[in-house]
């Protein structure tokens, strides 16, 4: 019993401590609507400075140091660079945090070095104290007493004081507040700053458990978003039950279970999403009330059909204008072109928003890695069961996920990726493990790299071409009526969750199709394609191309991989891919397809 | 067009790299810098000491080496083309670098399909040379099983029966376990596993994970995790009397990388595999830790070794080779034999693995900083199966 008891008060340590981070996550997204990504840099910033202090001013000075530190840095960067995106789609704020990530990581490895650095314990708390005869750390039971403090604090801070009422009614309804009179960007400043500095604490509580690391900030915001969505978003107290929920089902999870360890906190949130759409204490988001924002997709007018020619033309030359290594750079740029188009089509065309795209890209790409290893299929019927694969794992994950919407769903397809990604890891026989599937060429007539490139050129033409027909016909106008407002398509008797559930298919074949492809330019396959950072680039893709720009998928893959390709070759490059990612999200938050149609636009309508 | 300016600026960039000096043999060196720079970041300083050595002393067959290094920030997609590049832009010699398994994995894979050669200096897992082995990889690190294999015989050594592992949820973790469990079964049959944990990479549940084990009761604890994770499991498992009167095995754990973050908190007594360079007195380790020590002002790592050696297998070769051309240079790396600040290596001919060995010691706290006490040299050919048995896992071709 005692054994029970000791693990249970361990396990509600571990939780109070991802509360501390997911309570200033969910408290910003309540108020700013923002999906910040770079919360866990926050963190991480934290542990780092209150490492700084504590080997100079001690522990205990360290701890009002890092909040108030991490405070300011989160009320900067609302200053500089969050505010100017509070009317852009949510998903450029989501892409503009992650800048934000690679910056900072480039900054602490500059000023504190690569190495881990372990901090002192907390004095006066070194110690275990019995219980049942069990040893119980005296920091555990801190932990547990702060987390169980912040939340009343905050409970208290948003019940009874004038600014929590303020910031419950912007949670509600942000645009009739500002028509009270309530002035939204105070109210965002104070919400950042105190959002930044409950992370700034959960970084600094965590130097006396573990030392501090340049990865802590990727390793905290998974679980921090899953504590967030689980919760309800937007609710304290529904992150500090999601929390203790989390690490109570880890801590007696691998008693029993111990590989439970990659999924455990996935697996919860898919089935608390699908029992429970909204999360513990979320509200249904209301509907897009009764607007109708009309988006149409953003084309090249008249130049468009003259623009696509034009490029498939220069397509076709590339291999007699580049050397070897331009043809095979050009060919992942067509892979990733592909993987986005299909993204873009759900996002863009179906407003149907995916984290976890790389599930399909992965599914495609093991697919036509076992069909060739185990069943010893030829590179065509490979590349045919690529984009079956990636269809069929989008029917499955897709049909709960239409159920959901906004940053539910979202989170869902996140979930849906991130158990692919650990089946891949641990079902060691099948797919190889860490170990991948290796020895995956193309067939002899397509294995030069120019023959290759057309191979995916023809392909990418054929997706491209599909998804364009599909998109203008009556399929895409039901789709993008659901999107744009879905009750009213749905009176108007257009089945609103299947067309969007055709929509995912056809998103989830086309990445499958692009890792069928890929497998086959790179020789083999491993778990890292399922991975967050493969359906992070995806939606940078996306994003840098253009969300509604009909060209944006193809621009956004080539921006993007030429991009990282140069940068790449210089010192402290992810800070300056950082700046790059946020400068377009500032300055071109139609993306640079969407700036393009402008453009065409404009000559065009001059010309007349 | 903004399309058609980027490319043309990639092109002009490709223009720009190989005009450059010709007179130089090139080599395409790939790792994870930004990924893991506390690993990386040693490593590099040790292979640029080697080469500013080399062609200090006037290169190979009077050129210099010229060494194009880039990061594959993780992403085994990306290491592969970087590889593509530098074998069809920058026309290197041969490969050389990664840190990760699974990108030394798929950089060997696309090294025999191109017929070049790569030399993965840092991957530890056992399919590199043996079950995934191919004629174009060698490997310099000791791998996984070597080093379990060293920790195994020492605890066969000692009075534990019942042991529990704990090591982290992916390949290098499992191949860890399975080593040293076959290992020691073999050289003491009666010896029980009666728990196993996973926690998943770098993100430990520290304080739940030593409970666990706990509750096993075992003799004797065989740890695998590394990195930030082994600081947590260190601190959580000392408050909680967890290594009390226990025999604890620690692959990596006396590796400078990892020992010092633990500062005076590092575990003592512990068995592990490392590299204590503050006392190894020979002629050539003093020299090269003068050498490294003067040009980089810091302290040497386990990675300084292993760059420094990458970079002298290289020369070697391409000084043994009679030409540039692939098959010459694995000519001339089938057993190659060179002389390193840690003694001779040789590259086996049977699998293509470097003999480069290991420490093996106790872990000690000396004025407040982890050491290895205690130790002595294994060199790779003490737990190195013998060469029939490796070369008949290795598949046919």
């Amino acid at each position: 019993m005692g054994f029970y008891i000791a693990q249970f008060l361990t396990g509600l340590a571990s939780a109070s401590s991802l509360f501390l981070v997911a309570a200033g996550l969910s408290i910003i997204f309540g108020v700013t609507r923002i999906v910040n990504f770079a919360h866990g840099s926050l963190y991480m910033l934290g542990a780092f400075i209150a490492y700084t202090v504590a080997s100079r001013h001690g522990f205990w000075a360290a701890i009002p140091a890092s909040m108030i530190a991490v405070g300011t840095i989160g009320w900067v960067m609302e200053r500089t660079v969050l505010r100017h995106l509070y009317g852009a789609p949510e998903l450029f704020q989501l892409v503009a945090t992650f800048g934000l990530v690679l910056i900072i990581q480039d900054l602490a490895l500059w000023l504190w070095g690569p190495q881990d650095l372990l901090g002192p314990r907390a004095p006066g708390l070194e110690g275990v104290i019995r219980i049942l005869d069990e040893p119980v750390p005296m920091y555990d039971l801190f932990l547990i007493a702060v987390g169980v403090i912040v939340l009343i604090v905050i409970w208290w801070i948003f019940a009874k004081t004038r600014f929590g009422i303020l910031v419950r009614a912007a949670t509600e309804d942000r645009e009739m507040l500002q028509a009270l009179g309530v002035r939204p960007g105070r109210l965002f400043q104070i919400t950042f700053f105190l959002g930044a500095a409950l992370a700034g604490l959960g970084g600094a509580l965590e130097v006396p458990r573990q030392p501090v690391s340049l990865l802590m900030d990727l390793n905290v915001i998974a679980g921090a978003f899953v504590v967030v969505v689980i919760g309800g978003l937007g609710s304290v107290f529904g992150a500090f039950l999601a929390a203790v929920l989390i690490a109570q089902v880890n801590a007696f999870g691998i008693l029993v279970f111990p590989e439970i360890t990659l999924f455990a906190a996935f697996a919860v949130m898919a089935i608390v999403l699908i029992l429970r759409p909204q999360g513990f204490f979320g509200r249904t988001s209301r509907s897009h009330s009764d607007s109708i924002e009309i988006q149409p997709p953003a084309t090249l007018g008249k130049l468009g059909p003259l623009a696509g020619g034009g490029l498939f033309i220069f397509a076709l030359t590339i291999p007699f204008l580049l050397g070897d290594f331009g043809v095979v750079l050009v060919t992942d740029i067509m892979v990733f072109a592909i993987f986005a188009a299909g993204l873009h089509f759900m996002m863009g065309t179906g407003g149907l928003i995916s984290f976890g795209h790389a599930a399909f890209l992965a599914l495609g790409a093991y697919a036509s890695a076992m069909a060739v290893s185990k069943f010893g299929a030829g590179m065509e019927i490979a590349l045919l069961i690529a984009p079956l694969a990636g269809l069929i794992g989008a029917a499955i994950i897709g049909w709960f996920a239409v159920r959901l919407s906004g940053v539910y769903l979202a989170m869902l397809t996140l979930a849906g990726a991130q158990l692919i990604w650990s089946a891949s890891v641990q079902w060691q026989s099948v797919t190889g493990g860490d170990d991948g599937i290796l020895g995956i060429w193309p067939a002899a007539w397509a294995s030069g790299s120019t023959a290759f490139y057309y191979l995916t050129l023809s392909l990418a033409v054929v997706a491209f071409i599909g998804l364009k027909f599909l998109s203008d016909g009556k399929f895409g106008y039901a789709v993008r009526a659901a999107r744009d407002n879905a009750p009213r398509a749905a009176a108007i008797g257009i089945d609103v969750t299947t067309q969007r559930w055709i929509a995912v298919m056809v998103s989830g074949a086309v990445a499958g199709l692009a890792g069928g492809l890929y497998v086959f330019s790179k020789g083999s396959v491993f778990p890292d394609i399922a991975a967050i950072p493969q359906s992070v680039d995806a939606l940078l893709m996306v994003l840098m191309g253009g969300l509604h720009a009909t060209t944006g998928p193809i621009i956004g893959a080539v921006v993007f991989t030429v991009l990282e390709d140069t940068l790449s070759r210089l010192p402290y490059w992810r800070a300056l891919l950082g700046f790059a990612i946020i400068g377009i999200a500032i300055l071109a938050p139609g993306g640079i397809g969407g700036a393009l149609s402008n453009l065409s636009h404009r000559i065009s309508g001059a010309s007349k | 067009m903004t399309f058609l300016r980027l490319i043309a600026s990639a092109a002009v960039l490709a223009t720009f790299v190989s005009t450059a000096a010709a007179e130089t043999i090139r080599i395409g060196e790939i790792n994870s810098y930004t990924r893991l720079p506390a690993f990386t970041d040693p490593y590099k300083k040790g292979w640029q000491l080697a080469l500013e050595e080399i062609n200090a002393a006037g290169g190979v067959k009077g050129k210099k080496l010229e060494v194009i290094s880039r990061d594959d920030a993780g992403k085994p997609g990306n290491a592969v083309k970087i590889a593509e590049e530098m074998i069809s832009r920058d026309k290197v010699a041969m490969l050389a670098g990664t840190f990760f398994s699974h990108i030394g994995l798929a950089v060997s894979d696309f090294a025999k399909q191109k017929k070049v050669l790569f030399l993965a200096s840092e991957p530890l897992t056992d399919a590199l040379v043996w079950t995934k082995g191919n004629e174009y990889t060698f490997r310099l690190r000791p791998s996984t099983y070597m080093q379990a294999a060293m920790l195994a015989a020492e605890a066969a050594k000692t009075d534990a029966v019942k042991w529990v592992t704990v090591a982290p949820n992916y390949a290098y973790g499992k191949d860890a376990v399975a080593a040293f469990q076959q290992v020691l079964k073999k050289l003491k049959p009666e010896v029980e596993f009666v728990d196993a944990q996973w926690p998943a990479l770098f993100k430990i549940d520290a304080g739940v994970t030593v409970r666990a084990l706990e509750a096993a009761k075992p003799d004797g604890i065989y740890n695998v995790t590394f990195g930030s994770d082994l600081g947590a499991f260190v601190r959580e498992g000392s408050v909680r009397g967890l290594f009390d009167n226990r025999v604890v095995t620690s692959l990596l754990t006396g590796e400078p990388e990892y020992l010092e973050p633990l500062k005076g908190e590092a575990p003592k007594g512990w068995i592990v595999t490392g590299y204590p360079w503050y006392a190894i007195d020979t002629p050539a380790h003093n020299a090269f830790r003068t050498a490294y020590e003067a040009r980089w002002g810091e302290s040497l790592k386990m990675g300084s070794m292993v760059g420094y050696n990458m970079m002298l297998s290289i020369a070697a070769a391409l000084a043994k080779s009679p030409s540039l051309e692939t098959d010459d240079l694995i000519k001339a790396m089938k057993g190659l034999k060179i002389e390193t600040p840690m003694g001779p290596v040789v590259y086996r001919d049977a699998d293509h693995q470097a003999t480069m060995g290991a420490w093996v010691g106790l872990t000690d706290v000396v004025d407040n900083q982890g050491k290895m006490v205690g130790w002595r040299y294994v060199d790779g050919n003490e737990v190195l199966p013998p060469p029939a048995e490796a070369k008949a896992m290795r598949p046919a071709n």
